[in-house]
């Protein structure tokens, strides 16, 4: 023990002023655990050392927290954060590449840093999000099928390099839909086919998913073999690590028969999935959850799908879904309301979902789901400062962001939209 | 004619019983929290109080733990309305909503499921004068003409910035790509302008050519009356004051255009609608007694929303501009308790003034206050229990009540849903039984 102070008292003696600190009179919800009233937390470089030391090392800076909760930072899992600037002005989006096929594209480096959206996400106290590089209509561009590589980013950095955690955290997919009544954004309406005629039209897509799956397959064991004469191609060669179960496919998939189908084109291609956007499972449900099949789930307010659905269909699915035995994170799917995420999870948890679910849901489930539950996700001794400091519930409206910090750096909670307040408010009468 | 349907719910009304509600928080909104219970009696509130009468025969609820606060009001929502915008011309002042009023539309179920009663439906924001739009108590289950209030005041939606100028400039000022048959003017925030000044010019006109027509009637003189101008008529209202002006603003510019052309013409702005820059001219709008109804928190899906900020209705109440939150939206106007909630964290509104912003404000914008808006004596008996405090991100609606009736229950709702899964099934079986083997859909 006294040797594990001496080695922190050290390691302070070195801790850059930066990501080190001494938070006190906290009380700390480290989700993989329950409540700790009045104690304090130890950063040192950019880490948790410490939950509970009785005071700060020589030389690290202290923070009062009297009456304070600590909790991990928020994780949103599904954003266009850094891709999509004004949602409707297609010139500031770079969502939705043209082509059916796109596993060689990367969000990561179409991130803008400079973006207005990451200090206002930030400011709701989000450390975290992950950003696709599909989008759907409004501006968002084409609609392939493989949209690219989803990179997975804190909100700091001046480089999406700093910013970066893992740039192929997942390849995005949209799995073909059977829906007979589609929206089309040229004529802004709704039309409807034949119940035959979209069989068709799924069939063809998904035999071109095959015939792609099928080549980049075949070329991979070319390349293993050392093929002589084989051409690179680029879109087979970042199929790769998808294969080598390296990374998972995000299937976009929303109702229970593409979802059904979605896992069956998983099992035979042998590729690991993450099913996004789930909005209607049915009887899906049992088989995500006996898959271990992970779900970000779209927002838990918006609209049931049908008008003959009960009214809470959407706030109620995140709890059937735990029922059920299935993992989830939350995700916004755009960015208007990407700040939001916490009060999402909080109607899944007045609709049934346990509290301690819902607030899992943007932290630790998310980090797990993502790879990086080992380093993020929840307050533990040596994982990364992703700490969220608030004058109450985070998934409370009311409650207040006070500090954020990523791997122990103290963000900024400014933003365009304080800038403007300060400015206007101040406006002489 | 108009009497007679008004009177209908009325007479229903009438033969329900007497309700009380017992040991509830009561969030009145205008007199504060009470403890206690609420006496309703012909769909009015009677009593309310820590203590009240409990007449023979009476339906009393106990209500312990829970909240209750006036029925939410949506000063901008466009649900039950078949069709949003006549836009064809950049004044549709003739055309009204209440003609397509949809009294079927789920949304409206939804909408008092989420603690709302009352909901403005306005015409869209195509055209820089829109049509008439129609206040409506969410009386779900009735038909259209029981869902018209006769408290409403007559009301007109104008519309400034992107939309109403879309139509002439399509392709967003790229020469040579619009089709110029298919333009539409205004194409500018300063052809917006121009709209208001023509239109109102010939209000006036033809405002006059009647006061010439009933003074030379008056004087005996044989004359023929001017021809009626259904285009014209409602804003010679809004020139006189009968009709009220909604106007959807987006940036401070126009808003402070709209009200100096306003004070030009001579009429009042009763509203600035979903408005997002009002924080930036608050002090005029206090000043000219226009009234700001903003999104809680949306932004940057346009150009014109890139300044768009939630601290919007804090800055608009602490400046004297009568502030609430509106949905615009079938999905907002679900959840406005938390809405206004976002203010609190937003601007530091208090509980008090956050509660306002979805109950009383937008009633008194919409000059039906001395109705509804909150819980007093006297008022509609329109409101909402509440599971928790309405303002938690975790509450929920589980009673609502209109004019004394109950619309929604949380727990009427979910026992419903196997009888209405059973009708649905036979539905499909009776479908499925009618179409041929090869067509089903597997």
């Amino acid at each position: 023990m006294r040797f594990l102070s001496i080695l922190l008292v050290s390691a302070a003696l070195f801790a850059s002023d930066k990501d080190s600190f001494f938070l006190k009179g906290v009380t700390v919800f480290p989700v993989s655990s329950p409540k700790i009233d009045n104690t304090t937390l130890l950063v040192v470089d950019g880490k948790i050392a410490d939950i509970g030391a009785k005071s700060a090392p020589k030389g690290v800076r202290v923070i009062d927290g009297k009456g304070l909760q600590v909790y991990p930072g928020i994780i949103n899992s599904a954003t266009n954060i850094g891709l999509s600037e004004i949602s409707s002005i297609r010139e500031t989006n770079d969502t939705g590449e043209l082509g059916d096929f796109n596993p060689q594209l990367r969000a990561i480096v179409a991130i803008n840093p400079e973006t207005e959206h990451i200090p206002v996400v930030r400011a709701n106290g989000i450390s975290t999000v992950l950003t696709l590089p599909g989008g759907g209509g409004f501006g968002g561009g084409g609609t392939g099928i493989i949209m690219g590589q989803a990179a997975l980013i804190h909100l700091d950095g001046y480089t999406y390099e700093e910013m970066e955690i893992n740039r192929t955290a997942a390849y995005q997919m949209r799995f073909p839909t059977m829906q007979s009544r589609t929206f089309d954004f040229d004529t802004f309406q709704f039309s409807r086919g034949s119940f035959a005629e979209s069989k068709r039209r799924f069939d063809t897509q998904m035999q071109e998913i095959k015939r792609f799956f099928s080549e980049a397959r075949t070329y991979m064991q070319a390349k293993t073999a050392k093929t002589p004469g084989l051409k690179t191609n680029v879109r087979f060669d970042a199929m790769i690590p998808l294969f080598e179960g390296k990374a998972p496919l995000m299937i976009t998939a929303s109702k229970e028969r593409e979802i059904l189908a979605a896992i069956k084109f998983a099992e035979e291609e042998k590729v690991k999935i993450i099913l996004a956007d789930v909005r209607e499972p049915g009887k899906a449900t049992e088989e995500i959850a006996k898959k271990k099949i992970p779900c970000i789930l779209g927002p838990v307010t918006q609209l049931p799908p049908e008008a003959d659905m009960s009214y809470d269909f959407n706030y109620s699915l995140p709890s059937q879904l735990h029922k059920a035995g299935v993992k989830f994170a939350f995700g916004s799917f755009q960015n208007q309301f990407a700040r939001n995420i916490a009060f999402e999870a909080a109607s899944a948890s007045s609709y049934g979902l346990p509290y301690d679910e819902a607030l899992k849901a943007i932290t630790l489930s998310a980090a797990e789901i993502w790879g990086i539950g080992d380093k993020y996700g929840s307050i533990e001794k040596g994982k990364y400062a992703d700490i969220l400091v608030t004058n109450g519930d985070p998934l409370e409206v009311k409650t207040d962001i006070k500090m954020l910090f990523i791997q122990g750096r103290q963000q900024s909670l400014e933003s365009k939209h304080t800038r403007l307040y300060d400015k206007y408010r101040q406006r002489p009468n | 004619m108009k009497f007679s349907l008004l009177l209908l719910p009325c007479l229903l009304l009438a033969a329900d019983p007497p309700l009380v509600v017992q040991n509830a928080n009561i969030l009145t909104v205008t007199k504060g929290t009470i403890k206690g219970s609420i006496l309703v009696e012909n769909g009015k509130i009677k009593e309310v109080g820590e203590k009240v009468m409990v007449p023979p025969g009476a339906k009393v609820i106990d209500a312990s733990g829970q909240f209750i606060l006036p029925g939410i009001i949506d000063s901008h929502s466009h649900i039950a309305a078949d069709s949003i915008n006549e836009g064809s011309i950049s004044v549709s002042s003739m055309v009204r909503i209440e003609d397509v009023l949809n009294p079927e539309d789920v949304a409206i179920y939804r909408a008092i499921a989420g603690g709302t009663t009352i909901a403005n439906v306005l015409h869209g924001s195509a055209n820089a004068i829109g049509g008439q739009n129609s206040l409506i108590k969410l009386r779900w289950g009735k038909k259209a003409e029981e869902m018209f209030w006769d408290k409403a005041q007559p009301s007109i939606k104008f519309a400034l910035g992107e939309n109403p100028k879309r139509q002439g400039n399509p392709t967003g000022g790229r020469v040579g790509a619009a089709n110029v048959n298919t333009l539409r003017y205004p194409a500018t925030r300063m052809g917006i302008e121009d709209v208001y000044v023509e239109a109102f010019t010939k209000a006036k006109e033809y405002r006059q050519s009647w006061k010439d027509y009933e003074a030379k009637k008056a004087k005996g003189e044989a004359v023929i009356p001017p021809r009626r101008d259904l285009q014209l008529e409602p804003l010679v209202e809004v020139l006189e004051g009968k009709r009220l002006v909604h106007v959807h603003a987006y940036r401070a510019d126009e808003i402070l255009m709209m009200i100096r052309i306003a004070e030009q013409i001579g009429f009042k702005i009763t509203s600035f609608e979903h408005i997002l820059e009002g924080y930036k001219v608050a002090k005029e709008m206090a000043k000219h007694g226009s009234a700001g109804a903003g999104f809680s928190d949306w932004w940057a899906f346009k150009i014109e929303a890139y300044d768009a900020i939630p601290y919007n209705m804090a800055i608009m109440a602490r400046k004297g501009v009568l502030a609430s939150v509106n949905s615009d939206s079938a999905d907002t106007i679900r959840r406005l308790n938390t809405e206004a909630a976002k203010t609190m964290k937003y601007g530091g509104l208090t509980e008090e003034e956050a509660l306002k912003l979805v109950t009383i404000n937008p009633a008194i914008h919409l000059q039906v206050d001395k109705y509804v808006g909150s819980i007093e004596v006297g008022k509609d008996a329109d409101f909402v229990i509440w599971d928790k405090h309405p303002l938690s991100s975790f509450a929920r609606a589980q009673q609502v009540y209109i004019d004394g009736v109950k619309y929604f229950d949380r727990d009427d709702d979910a026992s419903a849903r196997v009888k209405i899964e059973a009708q649905k099934k036979a539905l499909e079986d009776k479908l499925r039984r009618q179409t041929p083997a090869t067509r089903r859909p597997q």
